[in-house]
């Protein structure tokens, strides 16, 4: 194993406990949806996307769209991580008069769209993706969705402009834990086949463990996967994933820790950390 | 004698057709709405400065905030009544909330598509967008309006919603020659009455102030076109002076020019007799734009008598 992704793993158990410890002190939080989203993110932030403080304010760069708005402790740990503001400044989170909120805004340094009402992302994502098309730009988008988010139709919408318009650009991630804030997706309204249904709306295709960095590495140095054709990836994640007790449990979508599970979170992460 | 122009909607169409010739990054986005948009001739001229989504208005808004966050100038076109309803969280959202500088431009506003029924009315656009934070809202009343609303929009630097009927609309006088979104038009100064229309019906206003003139009364007539952010100004200046206000419009009597009015007037503590002329909560009689307007008391004869009986 490359010492890179050793890093990069590393780097997701630090992640995970920032993100643990930034929804336990505040409060509140989508704990499960993050924990899921947090390897993608990871590899994305320090491997793929290139953004920094530094050329967040350049136009020509590549642009990531959080769609699934409420996972966004696991944003705000990268970001911090990457620079884009301090810990002191994210520990305001979910306080009277902070920009930290419980989904992304613009009015938070590294973020480019506000997201939060789910089925939104997408579209915005194409429509960056034509900017970048029109622009002959050699950049791409990103945008992650969850996979109960695929129930509304206007992400269906944005696939058929994304097909049209031959975005090669555009990468799509679906983070496909396969729990939303009911039960199951399979239960509450199925999305399966989703690589056929992605395939005939005219996307590239590839299916991964979205909680492997070696194989989110792998798959996103692939882009584009298909001249002319956009890409998705159905990476398929565990809720809560790299804690026991919260993987996996519909319980967890925005449950925060008690004091007790808190610890013994973070001594499961603490036990893996070299 | 009156001066008949062109619709404003094919004034919308020939100015951002010039605008887009001189700005490459001026593009137009629609929902399979470019015929209803008189935007065919763009299209053809300017095939690269045109994006289509099908029907599919939710995408239409969504893609566009997107295509302005990439440096676009972007008018989305879809009509009113779909783009103001269907896409309502998109423009709350994707453009208001995040704030990126979209024009949405609502074709066949209003009660222009007559007897296509309610589906196809939007009576709630001022309502609804008067609600959201960060987007102005304006419905030109002529072609002079009607033009130069598109050439600031091109610099406007925040949310847009403009207001398009389709009827020819006549050349309005107008005391002032400048444009300002946000900044009343008076269209003629009177001491009596003061009528403040918005979007199609100011027509109706000024006609009914001709008549209103042969029967001694001296009527102001404002072309309120921005709605929002109000010109509390113009509109405090004018009831100051004049004993009498009514106020006129193609939308629902609840949430739009004449509660603006209103509120003003309430919380200012203006003493002045007031009326708002507008479409009632009731299921909607169907005809003809103009005749479903004069049937709701917008007929300038029934604006002349209804400001005889406020004024008696």
């Amino acid at each position: 194993m490359s010492n890179n992704i050793k890093y990069l793993e590393q780097k997701s158990l630090e992640y995970r406990k920032t993100t643990l410890e930034i929804i336990y002190n505040s409060g509140a939080g989508h704990t499960g949806g993050s924990l899921s989203c947090l390897d993608i993110l990871n590899v994305l932030y320090n491997n793929i996307l290139g953004i920094t403080p530094e050329n967040f304010s350049s136009s020509n760069r590549n642009q990531y769209i959080h769609s699934k708005g409420h996972s966004v402790e696991a944003l705000y740990t990268v970001l911090c991580d990457k620079g884009f503001f301090s810990k002191s400044d994210l520990d305001t989170l979910n306080n009277f008069n902070s920009h930290f909120i419980g989904h992304p805004t613009r009015k938070i340094k590294g973020i480019e769209h506000n997201t939060g009402a789910l089925g939104h992302g997408l579209s915005v994502a194409v429509g960056m993706a034509i900017s970048k098309k029109i622009n002959g730009s050699d950049k791409f988008v990103y945008a992650l969705l969850g996979d109960g988010e695929l129930s509304e139709g206007s992400v269906w919408e944005a696939c058929t402009s994304a097909s049209k318009y031959k975005l090669d650009n555009l990468v799509v991630i679906i983070d496909r834990n396969k729990l939303q804030i009911t039960g199951k997706t399979e239960d509450v309204n199925p999305i399966e086949p989703l690589d056929k249904k992605f395939e005939s709306f005219g996307f590239e295709v590839n299916i991964i463990n979205g909680n492997k960095i070696e194989e989110i590495l792998q798959s996103l140095e692939l882009i584009p996967f298909k001249k002319n054709k956009p890409n998705v990836i159905i990476a398929n994640t565990t809720k809560g994933c790299g804690v026991s007790f919260i993987e996996n449990q519909v319980s967890w979508h925005h449950k925060v820790p008690s004091e007790g599970e808190y610890k013994i979170a973070m001594e499961e992460l603490n036990k893996r950390l070299k | 004698m009156t001066d008949i122009g062109k619709p404003n909607l094919e004034i919308f169409a020939e100015t951002l057709l010039n605008q887009a010739k001189q700005n490459k990054d001026i593009i137009a986005v629609t929902s399979d709405s470019r015929g209803s948009g008189k935007l065919v001739t763009f299209g053809n001229e300017l095939p690269d400065q045109i994006i289509e989504v099908g029907i599919a208005e939710q995408n239409l808004v969504g893609l566009s905030a997107g295509l302005a966050a990439g440096g676009k100038i972007i008018f989305a076109v879809s009509p009113a009544s779909f783009l103001t309803a269907r896409s309502f969280e998109q423009i709350k959202n994707d453009v208001s909330y995040s704030d990126h500088p979209v024009t949405l431009v609502g074709i066949s506003a209003g009660i222009s598509y007559g007897q296509l029924g309610s589906t196809h009315h939007s009576l709630h656009d001022f309502a609804a967008l008067r609600a959201i934070n960060n987007i102005s809202i304006v419905a030109p009343a002529d072609n002079f309006e009607a033009a130069e609303v598109i050439k600031k929009a091109v610099s406007y630097e925040k949310p847009l919603y403009i207001r398009y009927g389709k009827k020819p609309m006549m050349n309005l006088p107008r005391k002032n020659s400048n444009f300002e979104i946000s900044k009343a038009s008076i269209i003629r100064e009177g001491k009596d009455l003061t009528l403040v229309a918005t979007g199609e019906t100011v027509q109706r206003a000024y006609l009914a102030s001709l008549i209103l003139q042969d029967k001694g009364i001296d009527v102001e007539v404002i072309s309120m076109h921005t709605i929002k952010p109000f010109d509390n100004e113009a509109l405090i200046n004018s009831i100051n002076k004049t004993k009498a206000l009514i106020s006129i419009e193609e939308h629902s009597v609840y949430g739009g020019l004449g509660e603006c009015c209103s509120s003003i007037i309430s919380q200012g503590e203006f003493n002045t007799k007031f009326k708002i002329i507008g479409i009632p909560d009731e299921y909607m009689i169907n005809g003809t734009q103009a005749d479903v307007l004069d049937h709701y008391g917008m007929s300038p004869e029934k604006i002349a008598d209804t400001s005889v009986a406020l004024l008696a």
